[in-house]
């Protein structure tokens, strides 16, 4: 048994030097050199300024503005760092709600988000991933239904004609990949750039 | 549920019975120590490794000299992540300036990589260092998955054998495994995750400012490296808090259709590696098989569930299935899918919140890790597991006809049924023993996050999880105290090793036995009738084990909800 103790620590250095240094740092530098956006986090720069990442979502009040989905991320409360606030679309600690199917605070605050949006647009249904949650907190899409569902809204606030917001999320719908996997969708921040830049 | 969400699910399927058998050919040839297409690099290599830690090639070892390489590997693989756990504020790599993790985190994460369950009570982003990432959890990502995969190579070589005293050469597979198998596929697929737009840098987290003028601080670090081996080797221990939800560690449908496969395909070709080296392919497709039907039956209950959605938002008029705690981007098939997958094998990547499915889309993930994750399983774990039931399977078939059972050609005695016993009820002493001890301890019950039996479900799924080395989660439980920290660690340990040594000591018993020829009483493994002994076994012996305890959570809390019951 004690010849296999010299393997156990040097065969163990030689796989953590190669798995855990050397096969990091090389992909590291060969994805740097052939997909340089992809590997510093699709990050988007508008005049200099980095304004977001493509992948990551954030967090849209206005009403000139398409909304994303609710995000349950939380941060350290800065005035007891033992307890945490809500921290909507926090990029550095994502997470969901983890509510449970029977929670009250859950179906409450469903029924709450859903009458809201009823009484903003009552001539459509409201569509399921407005009303919750998404796992990550950093959901960076909506379904298509979710976004035209904020037409009328968008179009008020920005004195455009409904046909014009609706070209442009149109546009923006994504497909499902090659026809088959996942779903349709709208990326929010692709689409209120898009707004912005056909507003000038 | 839509055509084309079953077409997703039944091209998943397809794609992974076509590799199971050029990958089972690959790994057969890697593990018979033949010559493949990345000799003439690697092989100079090897022979370096081997030179400079003294480990003889020709060399094969006893199953107890085996168990025990695997052992002292473990001890040193500990020692290091403790250690830059605990030394990550002075060491390089830290651009986010994250403090020394603390005692009873540090303790609980070492042993959840140890043993390739990767339970997260650390939140990536906010707790550790790119270092940690890198050496301390990319590192044991590989060899953690690497000893699962000889520990089922060695147990197949038991059958394999005849007479013989040795199994093979631990130190010989691992580094075997890690570099022909993990590290190529490894350095191929990451550079594919980082194209789908996975971050791979060491620079600091990104400051943006939104188009609404609010800050955003943007987590980022070498994660396609990583997310590669998590996937690949079923370890599922997230870059990130939310895992494989998070856009960065799963960003487009396609990269979550390739993360499924490369969950899956070591395991299931592992089956291959089996029937090859036994000498007869069809035993391979047999067990597959009987994966294969219990795998479609978890996904058509976890799919049919999360697409109805529950009696509350039904009632709102909401349609479009249980969308909380979900990614737009997968909808709800690909996230079931995703959910059987990763709890059927012992990976636990989530790339939606297990915690807030319906309570039967829930209760179909606890089930798989409740079974003993057979299904395709671990890489290794799953196969090695497998086969203690189809010893069971055996043992039974023999009984009703009164004759000593055989399997691929050896005899099944009291040895090996004892053993296998001994493995399949540690797993459920564990997560039943301590989930009692936690639901009637205060300080335990209050982490729960959800009220009723939720919450009950929450601290059951947490066990299960941990003993299976699954380490997924109904994360909403708090587990990152001493209480968990603790008692978790030590139904990872034991659900490990408990099942590891048995395995090998079956391994060890069967190599030195003589086998026997097929005759006309010998019970053909290789049939529907086989297949379906092996699944009601595995559904007789896990009902009467968990079933109890699953009445007291989702069952209960299915009733609840048609009731419109809220907690």
């Amino acid at each position: 048994m004690l010849r296999e103790i010299r393997p156990a620590i040097v065969l163990l250095l030689l796989l953590t030097a190669v798995t855990g240094l050397a096969y990091p740092l090389a992909i590291t530098a060969i994805a740097g050199a052939i997909f340089p956006s992809q590997a510093q986090g699709s990050l988007i720069e508008k005049d200099g300024k980095v304004i977001g990442s493509a992948l990551i979502g954030q967090e849209f009040k206005e009403d000139k503005y398409f909304h994303g989905r609710l995000s349950a991320t939380v941060a350290p409360d800065p005035n007891d760092s033992s307890k945490t606030v809500p921290a909507p679309y926090n990029a550095a600690n994502s997470g969901g709600s983890n509510l449970g199917p029977t929670s009250k605070a859950l179906n409450d605050r469903i029924k709450e988000d859903v009458e809201k949006l009823k009484a903003e647009n009552p001539s459509q249904p409201v569509p399921i991933d407005l009303v919750t949650t998404s796992g990550s907190g950093l959901d960076p899409d909506i379904s298509p239904d979710a976004a035209l569902f904020q037409v009328p809204r968008v179009a008020k606030a920005r004195n455009l004609r409904e046909a014009q917001v609706r070209e442009i999320v149109e546009a923006n719908t994504k497909g499902r990949f090659v026809g088959v996997l996942g779903e349709p969708r709208v990326n929010v921040l692709a689409l209120n750039l898009a707004l912005d830049a056909a507003a000038k | 549920m839509t055509a084309i969400g079953w077409f997703q699910i039944i091209l998943f399927c397809a794609v992974i019975v076509a590799l199971v058998k050029p990958l089972g050919w690959y790994m057969t040839r890697v593990f018979n120590g033949e010559a493949t297409f990345l000799s003439p690099v690697l092989r100079p290599v090897e022979r370096g490794f081997y030179w400079i830690s003294g480990v003889d090639e020709g060399r094969e070892q006893h199953w107890l000299t085996y168990t025990v390489s695997m052992l002292l590997f473990h001890v040193g693989g500990f020692l290091i992540i403790y250690g830059v756990m605990r030394l990550q504020a002075v060491l390089p790599f830290n651009p986010a300036e994250q403090a020394a993790v603390a005692q009873d985190l540090s303790f609980n994460t070492a042993v959840s990589f140890l043993t390739n369950t990767n339970w997260q009570n650390y939140g990536g982003e906010s707790t550790l260092s790119y270092l940690v990432q890198m050496v301390g959890l990319t590192h044991q990502n590989f060899l953690s998955a690497a000893t699962g995969i000889v520990l089922a190579v060695a147990l197949i070589r038991g059958f394999a054998r005849a007479s013989m005293r040795t199994i093979g050469n631990f130190w010989v597979d691992v580094t075997r495994c890690t570099l022909y198998i993990l590290l190529p596929i490894c350095i191929v697929y990451s550079l594919f995750l980082v194209s789908q737009g996975m971050p791979q840098t060491l620079g600091p987290y990104v400051d943006a400012t939104t188009l609404e003028g609010a800050k955003q601080t943007i987590a980022v670090g070498p994660v396609a490296s990583q997310v590669a081996i998590k996937m690949l080797g079923t370890n599922g221990g997230g870059f990130f808090n939310a895992n494989a939800a998070h856009p960065f560690e799963n960003p487009t449908a396609l990269s979550n259709f390739v993360q499924m496969l490369s969950i899956f395909v070591i395991g299931a070709a592992l089956t291959n590696v089996f029937g090859r080296m036994v000498g007869n392919q069809r035993q391979g497709w047999a067990i597959l098989a009987v994966m294969g039907v219990l795998f479609i039956a978890g996904v058509s209950i976890c799919y049919w569930s999360e697409a109805n959605g529950t009696t509350a938002l039904q009632a709102l008029g909401l349609t479009g299935g249980n969308m909380e705690g979900k990614e737009v981007r997968f909808g709800i098939v690909a996230s079931s899918l995703f959910a059987v997958i990763t709890t059927a094998a012992s990976c636990g990547a989530v790339n939606a919140m297990h915690d807030s499915f319906t309570a039967l889309g829930g209760m179909i993930p606890l089930i798989n890790m409740q079974l003993g994750e057979i299904i395709v399983g671990g890489v290794g774990a799953g196969l090695y597991g497998m086969l203690l039931f189809v010893v069971l399977a055996i043992f039974v078939a023999g009984l009703m006809v009164g004759r000593t059972p055989e399997y691929v050609g050896k005899k099944i005695e009291a040895r090996e049924v004892k053993m296998a016993m001994l493995a399949i009820l540690v797993l459920p002493l564990m997560y039943l023993g301590w989930t009692a001890v936690a639901v009637v301890f205060p300080p335990a019950v209050a982490s729960m996050a959800n009220a009723g039996p939720h919450g009950f479900t929450e601290v059951l799924y947490a066990y299960t999880s941990s003993t299976g080395n699954n380490g997924s989660a109904f994360a909403g439980l708090t587990g990152n105290t001493f209480f968990y920290n603790l008692t978790l660690a030590s139904a990872m340990f034991v659900g490990r090793f408990f099942m590891i040594i048995p395995a090998m000591a079956i391994a060890g018993s069967l190599a030195q036995k003589k086998s026997v020829p097929p005759s006309a009483g010998t019970f053909p493994t290789t049939g529907g009738l086989f297949v379906g002994l092996v699944v009601g076994v595995i559904l007789i012996i896990g009902g009467l084990t968990f079933f109890p305890a699953l009445a007291l959570g989702p069952i209960v809390e299915h009733l609840a909800m048609n009731a419109n019951t809220l907690f």
